[in-house]
């Protein structure tokens, strides 16, 4: 059975300590929540497991296998949701959804496209061009990214921004089937989302100095920073 | 492979439907070029001789147009980050949508530019010079500029940045694409002109999409 562990993680954003000697396990049928105020490094933490971010001391590895020996087969097995909807505005929900399902590998991504959005309770909005969604119509058709093309792992950055409540119980089931099936999933939330059995990691646990409230900085927010510096 | 065409198709499919790049470039490519006899005068002679250094000055300042946005919507939207997460190595990704940007801007400026050369004097036997050359360099000239596009992404004011990163890069093209017409146009053989070209588009097809994904890959992190 694979596991997918971090180990010793330390992770460094501009010159901000974000978190140091973090420890996960996440097994299949696993759920693992992150929690944490803001700027404590959950989306980090995500963007790392995903291979976005490189950690600055420590590892990660899948069923005892380094991950950064196996790039590729680590990004086939992951899905990401972050907090961009990657919606062309003048593409098609479905044809929006099918682009994405081609590149993770799925053998009849327009079938799947359709399907997946009629999971997510939006069908209707097949043939909408994506400039025409409302933010909780594009949030549904970022999520159903996750159901158009397998993979084992989910790295689920606030999936519930912008969704509303039946929304969130229909996202609730879609990740008790995938984990039923084996899958694991990531998430860090704010809002409750209903996931039994899921472990708590506790990221102010590892923040390095007592957090500072006044920069409270949020990870998107790193980022324009950091193209400023680039300037 | 698929999904190299599929990515090509995508972009594809978003320019036509943006529709505005591929006629901005083209546009701006013409009107560039019929500047020139208001500015030198309408004299045949003239406008005869410096015909192949001005079409090719206007393709460079055209392809140049259009560049900026090659990553930057992908960038903006998250599409950019989901790329590097799949299967597809990002310096497929890059030559992909270079390619897209190729077919899109540059093609329209081969197709325009015979009919820029009548309107400039050019004599009948350097038309055929005059689009192979443009045919082997203006795929030189989205190689190169997705390098530029990739290293400013993020940065303001990129567009004035990466005019700056890669107009410097652009004159070798210039100056074989120019030399060649100008030689057939004496008489000479352009063949020497034309092998540096392809030596120049035979080095930048695989270096330049190594190059970009390098950059994006810092973009995206």
């Amino acid at each position: 059975m694979p596991v997918f562990a971090g180990s010793e993680l330390t992770c460094l954003r501009g010159d901000r300590l974000v978190f140091t000697g973090l420890d996960f396990r996440i097994a299949p049928g696993d759920a693992l929540v992150l929690l944490g105020p803001n700027g404590s490094g959950k989306s980090s933490l995500l963007r790392l497991m995903a291979g976005l971010l490189k950690p600055l001391r420590g590892h990660l590895s899948w069923d005892d296998v380094p991950v950064p020996e196996d790039p590729d087969g680590h990004r086939a097995r992951i899905h990401y949701v972050g907090h961009l909807d990657a919606v062309k505005p003048v593409l098609s929900a479905a044809e929006n959804l099918a682009f994405w399902a081609t590149l993770g590998g799925a053998a009849d991504p327009r079938g799947n496209a359709l399907r997946a959005l009629e999971r997510l309770g939006v069908p209707h909005i097949a043939t909408v061009p994506g400039r025409y969604l409302s933010a909780g119509q594009k949030r549904r058709l970022n999520l159903a990214r996750v159901l158009a093309a397998p993979a084992a792992l989910w790295l689920l950055d606030e999936p519930t921004v912008a969704l509303d409540r039946a929304a969130i119980a229909l996202f609730e089931e879609i990740i008790a089937e995938h984990r039923a099936g084996g899958g694991m999933v990531a998430v860090s939330t704010h809002v409750d989302i209903a996931m039994p059995g899921a472990r708590e990691l506790h990221l102010d646990d590892f923040t390095p100095v007592p957090h500072d409230h006044g920069e409270d900085e949020d990870a998107p927010h790193e980022d324009d920073m950091e193209g400023e510096d680039a300037v | 492979m698929t999904r190299f065409l599929r990515l090509v198709g995508r972009d594809l499919r978003l320019a036509l439907r943006q529709g505005s790049d591929a006629t901005i470039a083209v546009m701006f490519f013409v009107l560039c070029v019929v500047l020139f006899p208001f500015g030198v005068g309408p004299e045949p002679n003239i406008l005869a001789r410096i015909a192949a250094g001005v079409i090719w000055v206007a393709a460079l300042l055209a392809s140049l147009l259009s560049l900026e946005r090659l990553f930057q919507n992908d960038y903006e939207d998250g599409s950019l980050e989901l790329l590097s997460l799949t299967t597809l190595p990002m310096e497929a990704v890059v030559l992909a949508k270079t390619l897209a940007h190729w077919l899109v801007t540059g093609v329209p400026l081969i197709v325009a530019a015979p009919l820029l050369a009548v309107l400039l004097n050019m004599s009948a036997e350097g038309f055929g010079i005059l689009v192979l050359t443009l045919s082997v360099g203006t795929p030189i000239l989205s190689l190169i500029g997705s390098i530029g596009a990739a290293l400013t992404l993020g940065a303001r004011r990129g567009g004035v940045l990466l005019s700056l990163l890669i107009l410097p890069l652009y004159i070798p093209v210039l100056i074989f694409g120019a030399g060649a017409i100008d030689a057939a146009l004496n008489g000479l053989t352009p063949r020497p002109h034309l092998l540096l070209l392809g030596g120049i588009l035979a080095g930048a097809l695989p270096l330049a999409p190594w190059a970009s994904a390098a950059a994006l890959r810092q973009a995206v992190e």
